[in-house]
């Protein structure tokens, strides 16, 4: 309806006594539209990277996601393997397309079946990797793509995330920067704070709502 | 959604003689209230970050129409569409026409103030379409046909016995015999139930807590993943927002995202904050073919320049309502619409009218509690003294209401009569009241005495006292 739009503008225009932004003030919203200023960052995640890791599992420890730190990436499929087992949860895992979670050499754990892409709602667990972990607040931060379907994030009911320690920052903004490094904005960013919880009966926090019920993260010490 | 603000007092009554409503609203102090208290301490930066929040949102509202359409050129560019609706009406239609276009059966949506304020459920179903609400709570209060009372906790009001009620009722091929007494148990058959019906969807509709103008996304904050299983899993996704929702760039996002969540719930982060942008992607494995914002207006544009526009800094928190002596009482389905507590008093008269809504602003003891802990900074006790002012100016303030205050205003602006009306009045309670110390009883003060006693004055008025000190503070100075 545009129609609407240009009476919608016009209206905002209107109301506050003016034209369209224009001159001056035009070039100002824009220079702040392509400088995007960063605000107030909390000091908390300021820290060496050993600092900012343990602030990431200790946040993420916090809202009942499960940590695993490993050495190295061999160790991945006897973490997931165990991890598995420690939950009864069988021997299948939905695993995500992604070129470095392939290259790990998963027949170290003959146990764990792996088949990859998109989940139709009938997987148990899922394995992804992450695009980066943000030590704040415990926040994993993971976007759409070829190698990384949406669905993974959230119709399992165990989601197993591999996260490398070189992929911990501090702040959000510090992911905001990395993601436009890597190109454009994907359909989906999900940033990912523990798992699925509800308190929506009698304000009573329960885990596991319609997405995942465990969040389980494994950091792999790449250096 | 029809509105009853009308009836406020008589919602109000029965909301105060209703025991279950108040056992659920008495769990509201030590939940979220205390947990925004440890929140707020756990982070040094949190209030100059409300300060940083409440001049991004100004930045904005100053500049609306060019980040609106900065933000429309981007969704456009990521191959989405944007549709602007001036009214409720039009935003139906438009929300109709996209799902005949696939003739949709079944809509699952995610929580959206907005949809509540567009009247989408009811339009839906009129139109042989079947809406799904994915939040728990709001899935509980669509079985009980219930409008929710709570802007982030629809179902506060109801109490686990009686989801377990509703349930029993609406899922009638599952075991009769089974227990729904646990919390976990009502989570559980829930979340089995919902599953197939975000795969059947033809469409999901979801709100927006903030829109980017930089990359053209929709921002979506949620605990349960349900917004995010209904934006994923149909072929086409709606998100539905108002035109303030938009912000310049994802570091204002962000900014506002640190205390969203913490005003809210009192959580560092909320489970699931997730940015749409666009359809997915040739390449991408799963996702929406149809990507579409609908920005709804709703007399929002009038606002700007008003001493109304500081509302339009609303982040949706529910913080003013959680910590409101009066929405602690009443609930807030006695607030009539939407919008409930001190925002939903300010919201409600400014988007349906002083007429319709004046009893909500006098729905204040002007504590204050809500202007403290708002985010935004928002002046709301403020706010509601302009629409009581509104009201009385536009006589919409019965007459014998009128003729009271016109009365004290003329005793008032002359100091020599108050001081003598106050002084004779003051003796006169002094000298019936030392008895009992109280009256139960008093001419032309039945509103108060009807619930309370009314405590005799002792001695003398404020102002005898005051010329006994000759203006001293302190008497011994």
């Amino acid at each position: 309806m545009s129609g609407s739009r240009d009476a919608i503008l016009g209206r905002i225009r209107g109301s506050l006594g003016r034209g369209a932004v224009t001159g001056t003030e035009r070039e100002v919203v824009e220079a702040r539209l392509q400088d995007r200023p960063r605000g107030i960052i909390p000091a908390r995640s300021d820290r060496d990277k050993k600092g900012q890791i343990d602030l990431f599992v200790e946040m993420a420890e916090s809202v009942a996601a499960s940590i695993n730190r490993v050495p190295t990436t061999d160790a991945v499929p006897d973490a997931v393997g165990d991890y598995l087992a420690r939950h009864n949860l069988g021997a299948n895992v939905r695993m995500a397309p992604d070129s470095w979670l392939e290259g790990i050499d998963w027949t170290q754990r003959p146990t764990v079946a792996i088949t990859k892409g998109p989940s139709d709602g009938t997987d148990e667990v899922s394995v992804t990797a992450a695009f980066a972990g943000i030590a704040e607040t415990g926040t994993l931060f993971l976007h759409s793509g070829p190698s990384s379907p949406t669905t993974l994030n959230f119709l399992p009911e165990n989601h197993i995330v591999v996260l490398r320690t070189s992929q911990i920052v501090g702040p959000y903004e510090d992911a905001w920067d990395l993601l436009r490094h890597a190109g454009k904005m994907p359909r989906t960013v999900n940033m990912i704070t523990g798992p699925s919880r509800t308190g929506d009966i009698e304000q009573t926090i329960m885990l596991g709502a319609h997405g995942p019920r465990r969040l389980h993260i494994i950091i792999v010490d790449d250096g | 959604m029809k509105s009853t603000a009308r009836h406020f007092k008589d919602n109000a009554r029965d909301a105060l003689a209703d025991a279950g409503l108040q056992s659920a609203l008495g769990k509201m102090e030590t939940g979220f209230v205390v947990n925004r208290a440890n929140a707020a301490a756990r982070l040094p930066e949190f209030e100059a970050l409300r300060d940083q929040g409440r001049d991004i949102k100004n930045h904005t509202l100053q500049h609306l129409d060019f980040y609106l359409e900065t933000f429309e050129a981007n969704v456009l560019a990521t191959g989405g569409k944007v549709h602007w609706a001036a009214t409720p009406e039009d935003a139906q239609q438009i929300i109709l026409e996209i799902c005949q276009s696939v003739d949709a059966k079944t809509v699952t949506k995610g929580k959206s103030m907005i949809a509540e304020e567009i009247g989408l459920n009811d339009f839906l179903e009129e139109n042989n379409i079947t809406p799904v609400e994915t939040d728990l709570g709001e899935y509980i209060i669509q079985l009980r046909n219930e409008p929710p009372s709570h802007i982030i906790a629809p179902a506060i009001h109801v109490l686990k016995e009686q989801v377990a009620e509703t349930f029993f009722e609406a899922h009638k091929d599952l075991d009769p015999e089974r227990s729904l007494e646990e919390p976990q148990a009502l989570l559980d058959e829930a979340r089995a139930v919902m599953r197939q019906k975000y795969l059947d969807a033809d469409v999901g509709i979801t709100g927006a807590n903030f829109l980017i103008a930089e990359t053209g996304s929709s921002v979506i904050v949620t605990n349960e993943g349900n917004g995010d299983l209904t934006q994923t899993l149909p072929k086409i996704h709606i998100a539905v927002a108002s035109l303030e929702k938009v912000v310049p760039t994802l570091e204002d996002a962000t900014a506002l995202l640190r205390l969203l969540a913490r005003s809210a719930t009192g959580q560092e982060f909320s489970s699931y904050t997730t940015f749409s942008t666009g359809p997915r992607r040739q390449e991408d494995p799963d996702g929406p073919e149809q990507y579409h914002v609908v920005l709804l207006d709703n007399g929002r544009s009038e606002l700007l320049g008003t001493e109304f526009q500081e509302v339009l800094r609303c982040i949706r928190c529910g913080a003013c309502m959680n910590h409101c002596p009066v929405y602690s009482s009443v609930g807030g389905h006695a607030y009539g619409w939407v919008y409930p507590g001190p925002i939903g008093s300010v919201l409600t008269p400014t988007l349906l009218g002083v007429d319709e809504a004046r009893h909500l602003p006098n729905a204040s003891t002007f504590c204050g509690r809500c202007e403290a802990v708002c985010p935004m900074r928002i002046p709301l006790p403020k706010l509601l003294r302009h629409y009581r002012e509104k009201a009385f100016e536009e006589k919409l303030v019965p007459a014998v209401e009128r003729a009271g205050l016109g009365i004290w205003a003329f005793v008032a602006q002359r100091p020599a009569l108050y001081r003598w009306a106050t002084g004779m009045t003051t003796r006169i309670l002094t000298s019936l009241g030392r008895r009992r110390g109280r009256f139960s009883t008093l001419p032309f003060a039945a509103g108060w005495t009807r619930y309370r006693d009314l405590p005799a004055p002792q001695g003398k008025t404020f102002q005898q006292q005051w010329s006994a000190q000759s203006g001293r503070r302190d008497r011994n100075a």
